[in-house]
């Protein structure tokens, strides 16, 4: 249990996926305007992270691993991302067309999110087993959608100020998310067991 | 169009950094140095290069429903080639560089170039573009990580020029990498409106 | 519907060739290349030696981690070993180092293997623990003799600034490794082995018999006799 509650505690806060493992950027700085869009992205990556991690997983697991295609690891991973995606995108259209409308722009974006394929290939590379692995994707997930969320409310904010015409955008969001990392690095070394 | 121009483009006009703000995470993630920035560079570049060809080679048979998946599998497997390769001839970089190398599959500037430039140009004109693109992406690279460097340890390319007693390691660390990168094209931003 | 299927199997299954051919290709290359470096390493830190470590090494697995030694011998008599060693408790995941010992297990030098360590910071100990300064070196130091431990906790060498996390780690592994490298003997001789490669020494295992019952001074066990010694004076 006490492995669990460490993972969880490393990945949400420690190494935080976002800001000290630099994956996810595109939709961090993409989609970070409003709030509302903010939670939106994070309840999609959950979704998606925690699904492919256990597809990749039993993937690797039961298929790449024994008939030794290791080397196929990065072609299937993608292909599995992208055709999960794709499905997913179908049934929310059929099941739940409000939970469609909430989700359904970020879906697309997913794909190419590195911070998924990152995912399941850390996964593999810490050599953890299927609970620790979905434990890590989940809490993962809720490290970038609290540092999305925590990010875009700072962005609301920023719009109400007056940036000089060279930093407006792209650069004093950096700088912004270079603040939040000091502020996330105050939990480095936090360590349970 | 002029071939040369072609290179340029991507260099300058369209560098997929500083102008596209295309490729973050690796652009963040791979720059705790100059050294780590260049090969992260040069890495991409080479997907970049051999992904821009074949695409263009093989445009014409592909239909316009299956193109992502299609492209997606080119790069990832020219990915592998080069994660291969590494392992092999430079197993030392290959492990600094580290899960970075796999991910040049999800990075938006291979995909995009494909989709921009390759799935409409002959193959020659897309090599180029491919060396143009890649060599800016190269550059800035190799900038932000000369100046994290030197901000941090004192030091470019492993060459001293200065004490590493003075330098500032937040510029190493994480939060210097947005900090570092976000002044960086503010003052690209501000060259471009003189 | 049909077209794009074709296509995308044919794609799929060209693809699926020739990463084989490559990889079939660089497989070779690859595994002599993770080979040289491991040589490299033990070359590196063990004294000089004429027999080949890497075939004659024992695994060890003590509470979970896994622990090589590689034995160094030059014209048939031991020379000391490189070690490998891990810890778990570095400040970002594992550290893993190789360790040479000479012969009566004075640390000769180091290298560390893997680390995910902060560059600029906790990384320095690629360098810190073998610079000749203050009390940073632990070269040359044998660990009965000094208290591998951070100065902060009342040890003998001078944690890397900033990162006593990191430099506690560090100095677990090499403990770690000096104790699998020392308790050889003591664990050949009560049976109780975990080792893959079996080659017990029953020399060794007499010489420690003796060393804890008292009688000799010469294995590297001493020290525990001399305390031993000392507490029977002290009552």
């Amino acid at each position: 249990m006490l492995t669990y509650i460490s993972i969880f505690i490393t990945a949400v806060f420690v190494n935080n996926i976002i800001l000290s493992q630099f994956l996810g950027i595109c939709p961090f700085l993409g989609v970070s305007k409003k709030i509302d869009s903010a939670v939106g992205m994070g309840a999609a990556v959950t979704f998606v992270m925690l699904l492919s991690t256990i597809v990749t997983y039993l993937l690797q697991a039961y298929l790449l691993t024994p008939f030794g295609l290791g080397y196929m690891q990065t072609i299937v991973f993608i292909l599995v991302i992208a055709a999960l995606v794709q499905m997913l995108e179908i049934i929310l259209k059929k099941v739940s067309p409000s939970l469609y409308q909430a989700l359904g722009v970020f879906l697309p974006l997913i794909t190419t999110n590195c911070a998924i394929l990152g995912v399941a290939i850390l996964v593999i590379q810490k050599d953890y087993s299927l609970v620790e692995s979905v434990v890590y994707a989940v809490s993962t997930a809720i490290g970038f959608t609290l540092s999305l969320t925590l990010f875009a409310g700072i962005r609301e904010q920023l719009q109400l100020n007056d940036i000089p015409k060279a930093m407006q955008g792209i650069p004093i969001a950096l700088i912004t998310a270079g603040l939040l990392a000091l502020a996330f690095m105050g939990f480095s070394g936090v360590k349970i067991c | 169009m002029n071939k040369f121009k072609i290179i340029l483009n991507g260099i300058i006009t369209e560098n997929p950094t500083f102008v596209l703000l295309l490729g973050m995470c690796p652009t963040l993630g791979t720059t705790s140095s100059a050294i780590n920035g260049m090969s992260m560079g040069l890495a991409t570049m080479f997907v970049l290069m051999c992904s821009n060809v074949v695409i263009s080679c093989v445009k014409d048979f592909i239909p316009d429903k299956v193109r992502i998946p299609s492209f997606v599998v080119i790069i990832a497997a020219f990915v592998t080639v080069l994660q291969l390769c590494m392992q092999a001839y430079l197993p030392a970089l290959y492990q600094s560089l580290g899960l970075f190398i796999p991910l040049i599959v999800v990075n938006c500037i291979i995909l995009g170039r494909a989709e921009a430039f390759a799935a409409k140009n002959n193959p020659f004109d897309s090599l180029l573009d491919g060396i143009g693109i890649g060599l800016g992406f190269t550059i800035a690279l190799t900038l932000l990580g000369a100046i994290r460097e030197l901000l941090g340890t004192g030091r470019i390319f492993n060459l001293s020029i200065f004490p590493e007693e003075y330098g500032a390691l937040a510029f190493v660390l994480a939060p210097g990498a947005f900090i570092a990168l976000g002044l960086l094209i503010a003052f690209v931003n501000k060259l471009k409106t003189r | 519907m049909l077209n794009m299927v074709v296509v995308l199997t044919t794609i799929t299954a060209t693809v699926g060739a020739i990463l084989g051919g490559v990889y079939k290709l660089t497989e070779a290359p690859i595994a002599q290349a993770s080979a040289r470096a491991q040589e490299e390493a033990i070359r590196v830190v063990a004294p000089d030696f004429d027999n080949n470590p890497i075939a004659e090494s024992d695994t060890i697995n003590s509470n979970g981690q896994e622990i090589v030694v590689y034995p160094a011998t030059k014209n048939g008599t031991p020379v000391g070993a490189a070690v490998k060693a891990s810890s778990r408790n570095g400040f970002n995941g594992e550290i893993t180092i190789i360790v040479g010992f000479e012969q009566d297990g004075t640390i000769r030098q180091y290298r560390v293997l893997s680390h995910g360590e902060t560059p600029g910071l906790g990384a320095k100990m690629e360098q810190w623990f073998r610079t000749d300064k203050n009390r940073q070196s632990i070269l040359g130091k044998h660990p009965e003799k000094t208290n591998l431990t951070v100065s902060k906790d009342g040890g003998d060498i001078d944690a890397i600034t900033a990162s006593t996390i990191t430099s506690r780690a560090f100095l677990e592994a090499v403990s770690n490794a000096y104790n699998a490298y020392m308790n050889k003997p003591i664990d050949a001789m009560s049976g109780s082995s975990t080792r893959t490669t079996p080659d017990t020494n029953d020399n060794e295992g007499d010489e420690v018999v003796d060393a804890l019952s008292g009688s000799t001074t010469h294995t590297p066990n001493d020290t525990t006799t001399q305390c031993h010694n000392e507490e029977e004076v002290m009552q």
